[in-house]
């Protein structure tokens, strides 16, 4: 089987858009392989050997998903990706401990599947704080403080966020909640095998992490549920009580094997790719700035995942940009909403002024990305930026120096 | 969501991109839209003695729907009467570029744009005359 | 393991198909994100466009009318919860993923074939005003039993309920008409007919309500959150295409069940009495406990379940035929039996020889039976 080649052919474009998701690494798909043709058994068939085999490769790929985040391998449930983790993570414990706790904290910037879930909670009866962040796009710890109180049940907030990359300081937040008692979950969807990850140290009990974000298949992902002290939850999908109760359903074993080889892999090249992507981004951002002026880069860049960049190209609308560079897969806003013509929400509660969080493309980098890559995109940038500013009024006015904003616009 | 030729093209080569005097008598100026909405276009008409549209010039802040329906206006209105160009309707920049429903309102723009521009220029030329 | 393997426990799960694996290999090496508007993410959504006609084709459903979920067990939790009816009216041999999901359902008895009672059926939906939803599955996992879904959707309707059915085991092996049999919503699983584990679908008929309460992007139409599984799904479609029409083993059950009828005269066949699946058969060793056949068969390379398998593993009576019922001495000596789709009349050869090497070693003698009862 010549499943394992290249990943990128020539004609296809470059892909800079590794927050939505991540194309599969060979070696992954490789390892699936085998779970797809002859190793085809149901996992919970354990009166045969096919059943052994599949339950084999699961039971290993829990030991790799549950090693890269300091856990124990019976804390880890494999679900169908993190929404579904999310989803299960929150109203699981909501509901669970409703008759003594009912109150829910998170910040305004986290995923969609997360906000919804919460406002659906919400409808329930449940209360919910929304955390604002700061500039940067990071929790302030002392509001966090105030806002978690002996009502609180859990604090949802992610490790890192996915249109911007920023990092959220996870054990302090940890060291919060575990003195006031409330559970800790946080959505790693885009933190898992790009940053260290350990539950113990900070003090996590709930963990969503996804398949595709990490160089694995997409249809997979897992909750980390803690056991000492334990977490409870009340099932989303019930049926034949696998996954300890949790989460019934068959499980997909050559996903579950592809989740855990991406895991593995993470672990051993975490480090190295992390040095190397953070030269590939300050090769970009260099790039970039050395030829174009009045960018701006949205949310803090220390406290970052090496393979995100955003970036406000003053004056030029991003879906332009985007339908110019027809070469690069980027984003403009997040991709997950992107059929709705909205501003990002998330550079909005950054405090991104809407006309800036129009102009806005998210780039992310990743295990593939080449220095030729980098080089060919920031041409193709810096190229369709000057010819759209080029065309801009707001441009325009800006070297006419005219202030945008003593105009009086018409909203339509 | 696949974009028709023709607008492609006025996205990739459009036509009449520029700026005519603003402040001159016989060019009007139609400026529509609003940063925070993520649209802006000026558009502007150059009216001769015989009452002809010889030149029209835009710039567009949007997304591509926008670019093409401004630029596809510019070719439109030139060598018309400022009546004729008057009676452009969204519709037909819309049909003509094929455009898919989430983006007609860019063609509703550029029929704002053309016609602030006229507004405009009859607004000056009402003042010339007084 | 080696090659003369035979593998005829479809119904726990059936061996992906080569052309499944084709398309899914194809989608897992191009990526991209189906919500993503640049062309990686547009070729993801065409890909998925592509499957949903597939599946629908199978069902004779609309492709708008495809929801496609993480699985049966999912999708079925879906359209329970989903319909938004608070009263639910189940079969007794229902799927733990439906029984589990209303656990306050009131339960229609079967026959001694697993077949619901249909005058029972009306006589629940007549007992309250309050509009109901009614869940029957299309084909029982352990015996391969039809129900009538078109008389039951005569009844539901004429009370004013809405009908979900479970066809997780029947697509695929039987033609279905989502639309001809009438039912608001139907749920299918890729991995029993040669598609991958870990996705399913749930067709939701144009018009019925569906509610969920799984939040995140709007994906499937708002009414199932998460990125899709693209390759999971595409896989799906391809399995779906193939497996269009059914089984080609016309004859084969009856030829295996009378082979086996032969070496034991005193095994039953349950379900016999009622229509059922051309893959599957449920029979009885007499006096040798499931487990025991399960693991001897194994030994010679043959995989066959005992009772529900489904159940993550657990070996547990089997409800179905107790609710059937089955005698539990006799429901414990019960083997499941289930051809696919590269199923060779010459497995079901291997399987009669081992079956009466077993019968003869261990089933006739007094003392095992002693052991079972």
């Amino acid at each position: 089987m010549n499943a394992v080649t290249q990943i990128r052919r020539n004609d296809q474009p470059i892909y800079l858009d590794y927050q939505a998701t991540t194309p599969m690494d060979p070696r992954v798909l490789e390892a699936m392989m085998p779970y797809f043709t002859h190793k085809f058994g149901n996992a919970h068939s354990r009166s045969h050997s096919y059943g052994w085999e599949a339950e084999e490769g699961v039971e290993k790929a829990r030991v790799q998903v549950a090693k890269l985040i300091g856990a124990d391998e019976k804390e880890v449930i494999f679900t169908s990706g993190a929404t579904e983790s999310n989803n299960l993570a929150i109203k699981g414990v909501a509901e669970f401990y409703k008759d003594r706790r009912n109150h829910i904290v998170t910040t305004v910037t986290e995923h969609k599947c997360v906000l919804d879930t919460c406002r659906h909670l919400e409808q329930q009866g449940f209360e919910v704080t929304y955390l604002p962040v700061q500039q940067n796009g990071l929790v302030d710890l002392d509001v966090l403080r105030a806002a978690v109180t002996d009502k609180t049940v859990v604090v949802s907030i992610m490790a890192v966020n996915n249109e911007i990359g920023v990092i959220q300081p996870l054990a302090e937040i940890g060291k919060i909640c575990r003195e006031k008692g409330a559970f800790f979950h946080t959505d790693a969807a885009q933190a898992v095998g790009k940053i260290p990850l350990d539950v113990e140290a900070m003090n996590i009990d709930l963990m969503s992490i996804s398949g595709h974000k990490i160089y694995g298949p997409k249809g997979i992902g897992a909750l980390y549920v803690r056991r000492k002290p334990r977490v409870r939850l009340v099932p989303l999908i019930v049926g034949g009580g696998q996954e300890r109760g949790f989460r019934s359903g068959t499980l997909p074993t050559p996903l579950c094997v592809g989740l855990g080889e991406a895991c593995e892999i993470a672990a051993k090249e975490m480090d190295a790719e992390s040095r190397r992507l953070t030269k590939l981004r300050d090769r970009m951002l260099k790039g970039l700035q050395s030829k174009l002026s009045d960018l701006i880069i949205n949310g803090d860049l220390d406290h970052r995942i090496p393979g995100n960049l955003n970036i406000s190209f003053a004056y030029v609308e991003g879906e332009s940009l985007m339908m110019g560079i027809k070469n690069l897969s980027v984003s403009s806003g997040s991709a997950c909403t992107s059929a709705s013509l909205e501003p990002s929400y998330v550079l909005r509660a950054l405090g991104v002024e809407e006309e800036m969080a129009h102009t806005s493309l998210r780039i992310g980098l990743g295990r593939f990305t080449t220095e030729h890559e980098i080089d060919t995109a920031v041409d193709e940038l810096v190229r369709h930026v000057t010819k759209l500013r080029e065309m801009s009024p707001l441009w325009e006015m800006a070297q006419e120096g005219i202030d945008i904003k003593s105009i009086e616009w018409a909203a339509h | 969501m696949a974009y028709s030729e023709k607008l492609i093209d006025h996205y990739e080569n459009p036509r009449n991109i520029g700026s005519l005097d603003k402040n001159s008598e016989d060019v009007g100026t139609g400026l529509v839209g609003a940063p925070a909405c993520g649209d802006v276009m000026k558009l502007q008409i150059k009216v001769g003695p015989d009452g002809l549209i010889e030149d029209a010039k835009f710039k567009t802040f949007g997304c591509g729907s926008a670019i093409a329906s401004s630029s596809l206006v510019t070719e439109w209105v030139k060598g018309k009467t400022i009546d004729e160009a008057e009676t452009i309707k969204n519709t037909d920049i819309a049909k003509h570029l094929a455009l898919p429903p989430v983006k007609i309102h860019c063609s509703v723009l550029a029929e704002d744009a053309i016609k602030a521009a006229i507004a405009d220029y009859r607004a000056k030329a009402a003042q010339k005359s007084e | 393991m080696s090659t003369a393997s035979v593998y005829l426990d479809h119904n726990a799960s059936s061996p992906l198909r080569p052309a499944a694996l084709d398309a899914m290999v194809e989608a897992l090496r191009s990526g991209g994100n189906p919500s993503s508007v640049h062309r990686m993410g547009r070729a993801a959504r065409a890909r998925i466009d592509a499957a949903r006609r597939q599946v629908a084709a199978l069902v004779g459903a609309l492709p708008a009318e495809i929801v496609f979920t993480s699985g049966g067990t999912e999708a079925n939790n879906l359209a329970l919860a989903g319909a938004g009816r608070r009263r639910v009216l189940v079969s007794a041999v229902e799927h733990d993923s439906v029984l589990k999901a209303v656990p306050d359902a009131e339960i229609i008895p079967v026959d001694r074939d697993g077949v619901v009672d249909l005058a029972a059926l009306e006589r629940s939906l007549a007992a309250s005003e309050e509009a109901a939803l009614v869940s029957v599955m299309f084909a029982n996992n352990e015996t391969g039993a039809l129900q009538p879904i078109g008389e039951i959707v005569r009844l539901a309707r004429a009370a004013g309920a809405l009908v979900h059915c479970d066809a997780v085991q029947g697509a695929g092996r039987a033609p279905i008409e989502m639309h001809g049999l009438g039912v608001d919503y139907l749920s299918l699983s890729a991995h029993k007919l040669g598609g991958p584990a870990g996705v399913g679908a749930l067709a939701v008929r144009a018009g019925a309500p569906l509610s969920t309460d799984r939040r995140g992007g709007g994906q499937e139409s708002s009414r199932r959150a998460g990125t899709e599984n693209v390759a999971g799904i595409a896989g799906f479609g391809v399995a779906a295409k193939e497996a269009y029409g059914g089984l080609a083993i016309d004859g084969w059950r009856a030829g295996l069940e009378g082979a086996l009828l032969n070496i034991a005269p005193d095994a039953r066949i349950f379900g016999a009495g009622a229509p059922r699946l051309d893959n599957t058969t449920c029979i009885s060793m007499p006096g040798v406990r499931a487990e025991t056949q399960v693991m001897a068969l194994d030994l010679s390379g043959i995989c066959v379940s005992a009772g529900a398998a489904c159940s993550s593993g657990k070996v547990t009576r089997s409800a179905t035929l107790t609710a059937m019922g089955v005698d539990a001495a006799v429901a414990d000596t019960a083997l499941r039996i289930s051809l696919g789709w590269n199923s060779a009349q010459q497995d079901i050869e291997r399987l009669i020889a081992a079956w009466r090497e077993l019968y003869i070693r261990v089933g006739r003698s007094d003392m095992s039976r002693a052991r079972a009862a």
